[in-house]
């Protein structure tokens, strides 16, 4: 009772969960790749740290806390689920509609279709460190396990996206201007 | 130069996060369904309701 009364009175810590949950939705829609079960994922997580709130250490990372909350429920859903292939917002065709441009940006959608295909574990990861910044090893307290997980998951992840996206094909142009070196040294030969 | 032979090369890793951050941005930009807000103004007034019974 004095709990939930001084909880009432003062600042509810729990009113902060309204601040994540933008990246709580945005890091749902990169484990769940589908809109509509993103949302519910975010939903049943919220429901469950409102519930273990006192299991959160004030003072701590509420965000990391939430994550990990998010991500056991997407885990624990489907281990339940089975291997049932999810319902992916987009399938990844191969063949990009754009080629990456100069700097390598990519148009979003390409880029998150191929994201879409890497292995839970490596969207996670990738996710966590790439678009969030975060330190492997916060990454690795996020995921419960190491950082040198967390450190060859990422990697693979980014070598598999670069792979799928052609980005390492922007040097190999640079240094042959397409097609241009390819002629030069066709009627070089000739001439020579 | 790098440790670890899969790991991609500083330029490759920075377009990806990029990129990636761009997703970031571009989805937590959106707006928040109502039914967030409502979800935990319902998860709030059960709490007040039920006092301090589990």
């Amino acid at each position: 009772m004095n709990d939930a009364s001084s909880r009432a009175t003062s600042t509810d810590p729990r009113d902060e969960i309204v601040e994540h949950l933008p990246a709580m939705r945005a890091f749902a829609m990169s484990l769940a790749r589908n809109s509509a079960q993103a949302d519910d994922l975010v939903q049943d997580s919220v429901v469950k740290a409102w519930s273990n709130f006192d299991k959160f250490k004030e003072g701590t990372n509420l965000r990391a806390w939430l994550f990990t909350i998010l991500r056991n429920t997407f885990y624990s859903a489907r281990r339940k689920a089975g291997r049932e292939v999810a319902d992916v917002d987009g399938v990844f065709a191969d063949g990009l509609a754009t080629k990456p441009d100069h700097d390598g940006r990519l148009a979003l959608a390409d880029f998150q279709r191929a994201f879409a295909t890497l292995p839970d574990e490596q969207r996670e990861t990738l996710w966590l460190v790439g678009a969030l910044g975060m330190s492997y090893e916060e990454a690795a307290d996020t995921c419960e396990c190491a950082v040198g997980t967390v450190k060859s998951r990422a990697n693979r992840a980014r070598a598999r996206l670069a792979e799928m996206l052609n980005l390492d094909e922007k040097e190999k142009m640079e240094l042959t201007e397409q097609g241009t070196m390819a002629v030069l040294s066709a009627s070089a030969t000739r001439i020579g | 130069m790098s440790e670890q032979n899969n790991e991609p090369n500083e330029g490759l890793r920075r377009q990806i996060d990029e990129n990636l951050r761009r997703v970031y941005q571009s989805q937590v930009e959106e707006e928040l369904p109502d039914r967030f807000t409502d979800l935990l103004a319902k998860l709030k007034a059960q709490d007040s309701n039920c006092g301090s019974s589990e």
